[in-house]
């Protein structure tokens, strides 16, 4: 296929105007040691009908969600998307348009950034959001520079029950800072205020999931309030979802809220596209990462939204910039407010209450399970992590072979968890499907 | 246009989940249930009204001629979009086990294998998100392999004085001390200057080739030679890679490291701000730097590999904007080699086009055979006499349905204009567009207050930004 749409004829004219004798001369320039002398070794370019056959096929070797039931959650969830999700992001006014720029002609995006930002708020209940990041875990090192930038404070602390992939990436991040990062414990599964004061001690944050990787409730007002005794910022890492029902960052006292919003209206799709958000108290809206978008008037008084605090970017401020991110997940920031404006308050608790019910179905049914147990004591929302006399191996391969995925087995992040795995539940999750999975895990221990 | 809070009506909502009551007081504590949640509800209709409004609010490749310099805002094309949405990708879980997710692997594979050869690199990692966020995985490789040395005196990172802002925004962020060397008179790196500032602090020089004036920097090779000679490495910013495929490869030039922008070279949609995807390839000596994971095959069978002693860690969850990984792949695999030297051939030949329409319309701070883009200025006569500037008449664009260029950058040019028209374009579109310029600056000499409060055709004027930032509103709640 080609997508240039000259004829010789063009090429021919085009060339006569610009002077050249070929398309060859306006590479002139090009020297000789630096040109590649052969052809690019790639498959040769297909036909649109081959390479659709081509991309089904390869697709057709993964098992998908559709044909298999999930309990696969730890970050990224299969929850259900109302069509009209789907069918408004193909229009192609939104998905091939660049960064808004040109405000005039960029009006949809702007407005969408905006009412995006005003859905964090809410759903945080922090003061302020901005456009959007890459994911949740680069929402945890942004929050992170943040902090320090804030404070000057050289010291990350964060909870070891934070999701394994946002501390990896965060530690990534802090090494090129400079950043000495620290972990708190796992204590039945949660960090405990008690180990806050000796690990915050000149620390820039203190960042909590809440509920955490394992799904549990963490003690938030007493974790914020050993954090706040130590001069830190208390980032908290939300579910979207969760917020739905649980009490918000804003109002247990965090300073920066951040999370994953892949469970607002994107697919899996192994792992990206998703969406990472940031809410924070006013006070740091100058050292907020990315873009931020504002109400305004033209000169007739007409509202209108642009790009605005952009002092704070990199392409205004280049090295003293907050952050060097620029493209950022637009589109996916669209999915989750199309999504939450469609759910509404009522769906957007249901989702959640639902999760909730079948999660809370599930780890009561594991107790009856012979050969497996709750990991942890703490109440928990949607997620249920456990250990089974079962190998980990053994009941992935139990629930495949019941047309199920799942689950996680946490020891890969955690060698102090041997045996340890996690199931989630969301609304998609029927009471015959929990039930069926009781089923399996019985037969497996048994 | 109203925003949602505004459509807003209580018990408007459509349920699109069982209705089952849930008593959460059941499963949690009493103390952490939410009780208000101030969303707004609207209708399905209300709400798919809403936004097929703010979409024609909106102006994108599909509305028209886009020539954004550095941008690269080709056409995407529709099969992309359907084949990322196949099941078998959009609804498989990062955490399968790999027996059940051996497409999706082999198609990272394979996409890592021909970025490879694409760029002239020997390993790839796809996960960058984005292409600032390649940038950053590139400098923490720098980092890392330094290190590795144990050569700790490298601090300083070089950055031309035309670069894109993610440059030394990014070499900040790795913990780098930012040096900018200037440019020379016919727009290249100067190269008497480089060779001033290379030195044992050195630990990379970050070029984007051709720059982002549109020109090829015919003394990349010296370049090279004295940031290697001084020990550092030389990082590749692949935002103007259209303008070489199949002629030239970075590392054929001597690049060490380079990043892609899926999203600029390889046709993926720019989604209006993003997802994008900024995968990073390096030479055989910095392989064991690339963050984790790596697709590998053994025995036709793909894996994640993590076996990767001095890696930089981590950039981001899971393996990359896979969703974005599927598109480019699907791209690549329809152009083919010679379709992708094509794309060069003809965004070249699209850019000297232009260019050849109106230069004698406008000032030209180099006077060179461009690349896929170049860097053009308002007469002189009209800034200074009538007061038009690059602003007005990229406002002005509007009015004619065009997309304006890249405005005010490079920094290094006086009001300028880059003009990047891209492959995609017929000759009749960039003929209208070349003819519309022209009459613009005409359009200034005679009537400049008209230019001047352009435009006058959009759903907004021009809007007020120290306003945004006086009285700031970023953001709605329910209520008002």
């Amino acid at each position: 296929m080609r997508f240039t749409p000259h004829t010789e004829e063009d090429r021919r004219e085009m060339l006569r105007q610009i002077g050249a004798s070929s398309v060859e001369e306006l590479f002139s320039d090009l020297p000789q040691s630096v040109r590649l002398d052969r052809s690019l070794k790639l498959p040769e370019g297909l036909s649109e009908s081959e390479v659709a056959r081509l991309l089904s096929d390869l697709a057709a070797r993964d098992l998908d969600m559709g044909q298999y039931v999930s309990f696969l959650g730890a970050g990224a969830y299969d929850r259900y998307i109302p069509s009209a999700v789907g069918e408004l992001l193909r229009r192609s006014e939104f998905y091939t348009a660049y960064t808004p720029y040109q405000p005039e002609i960029s009006q949809g995006t702007l407005q969408a950034i905006f009412e995006f930002q005003s859905l964090i708020a809410a759903l945080t209940g922090l003061d302020i959001a901005q456009a959007s990041l890459y994911d949740g875990a680069t929402a945890v090192a942004e929050a992170a520079m943040l902090a320090w930038g804030q404070t000057g404070r050289e010291r990350i602390v964060v909870a070891r029950s934070v999701d394994p992939q946002y501390r990896a990436v965060l530690r990534t991040y802090a090494h090129g800072r400079g950043l000495e990062v620290l972990e708190l414990p796992l204590r039945d599964g949660r960090a405990g205020a008690e180990d806050i004061a000796g690990a915050a001690e000149g620390a820039a944050c203190v960042i909590v999931q809440h509920p955490n990787f394992f799904g549990l409730l963490e003690d938030v007002d007493s974790l914020v309030k050993a954090t706040h005794e130590k001069g830190a910022l208390y980032i908290a890492v939300a579910d979207p979802i969760s917020l739905a029902v649980l009490r918000p960052p804003g109002a247990y006292g965090a300073d920066v809220a951040v999370g994953e919003g892949q469970g607002l209206g994107i697919a899996a799709s192994f792992g990206g596209p998703y969406l990472g958000f940031m809410a924070v108290r006013q006070e740091y809206l100058r050292r907020l990462p990315g873009r931020i978008v504002g109400e305004t008037a033209d000169k007739d008084g007409k509202r209108g939204y642009v790009l605005t605090f952009q002092t704070r970017e990199q392409h205004i401020r280049r090295e003293k910039a907050t952050s060097n991110i620029c493209t950022n997940q637009g589109l996916m920031a669209l999915a989750a407010t199309i999504y939450t404006t469609l759910l509404g308050p009522d769906g957007l608790r249901q989702a959640a209450a639902l999760s909730v019910e079948g999660a809370h179905r599930l780890g009561d049914g594991i107790g009856k399970v012979q050969g497996a147990e709750l990991a942890f004591s703490g109440p928990y929302a949607a997620e249920v992590a456990l250990r089974s006399r079962a190998s980990v191996g053994d009941v992935q391969g139990a629930m495949l072979k019941a047309g199920m995925l799942g689950p996680l087995d946490l020891e890969r992040f955690y060698p102090e968890l041997p045996g340890h795995m996690l199931l989630s539940v969301t609304e998609k999750r029927t009471s015959e499907e929990i039930g069926k999975l009781l089923d399996v895990l019985q037969g497996v221990e048994a | 246009m109203k925003t949602i809070f505004e459509e807003h009506e209580a018990g408007r909502g459509t349920a699109y989940l069982p209705s089952r009551k849930v008593d959460l007081g059941a499963y949690l504590p009493a103390g952490e249930i939410r009780e208000e949640l101030p969303l707004p509800e609207l209708s399905e209709v209300q709400a798919v009204r809403h936004f097929t409004g703010l979409s024609r609010r909106n102006y994108g490749v599909d509305n028209g001629f886009y020539p954004l310099g550095s941008c690269t805002m080709k056409y995407n094309p529709k099969i992309n979009e359907d084949t990322a949405r196949l099941a078998g990708f959009a609804q498989v879980h990062p955490y399968q086990p790999e027996a059940t997710v051996q497409g999706a692997l082999q198609l990272m594979w394979e996409l890592q294998r021909d970025l490879g050869e694409i760029t002239g690199m020997d390993a790839v990692s796809l996960q960058p998100a984005a292409g600032a966020h390649g940038e950053l995985t590139g400098i923490l490789i720098v980092r890392g392999y330094h290190e590795s040395r144990g050569d700790a005196k490298r601090t300083q990172v070089i950055v031309p004085d035309s670069a894109h802002g993610t440059n030394p925004a990014t070499a900040a962020m790795a913990g780098f001390e930012v040096v900018h060397v200037p440019s020379d008179e016919r727009g290249g790196v100067d190269v008497e200057a480089l060779r001033q500032l290379a030195s044992e602090k050195t630990a990379a020089l970050m070029l984007t080739n051709p720059n982002t004036l549109g020109v090829f920097d015919e003394r990349i090779a010296e370049i090279a030679e004295i940031i290697h000679a001084a020990g550092g490495l030389l990082y590749y910013d692949g935002a103007n890679l259209n303008a070489v495929l199949g002629h030239s490869r970075p590392g054929d030039m001597g690049f060490d490291i380079v990043h892609l922008n899926l999203h600029k070279t390889f046709s993926t949609p720019h989604g209006g701000g993003g997802p994008g995807a900024g995968p990073v390839g390096v030479k055989a000596h910095l392989k064991d730097f690339l963050p984790m994971p790596i697709v590998t095959m053994e025995n036709g069978q793909f894996h994640l590999s993590y076996a990767a002693p001095h890696s930089i860690g981590q950039m981001r969850s899971f393996y990359g904007n896979f969703g974005v990984l599927v598109r480019a792949y699907t791209y690549i695999r329809a152009l083919g080699g010679a379709g992708l030297r094509e794309v060069a051939d003809d965004a070249v030949l699209n850019a000297n086009y232009v260019l050849s329409l109106i230069k004698d319309h406008f000032e030209l701070p180099f006077d060179r055979i461009p690349k896929h883009e170049f860097v053009v200025a308002p007469p002189e006569d009209l800034v200074r006499q009538k007061g038009v500037k690059t602003l007005d008449i990229a406002k002005r664009l509007l009015d004619y349905d065009f997309h304006p260029p890249t405005v005010y950058f490079p920094l290094i040019v006086h009001e300028a204009m880059m003009i990047e028209p891209t492959e995609t374009e017929t000759k009749e579109t960039l003929k209208a567009f070349a003819d519309t310029l022209c009459q613009i600056v005409d359009e200034g000499r005679e009537n400049p207050d008209y230019v001047k409060t352009a435009p006058h055709n959009t759903v907004v004027g021009r809007l007020d930004e120290a306003r945004a930032v006086k009285q700031p509103r970023l953001l709605e709640r329910l209520g008002g």
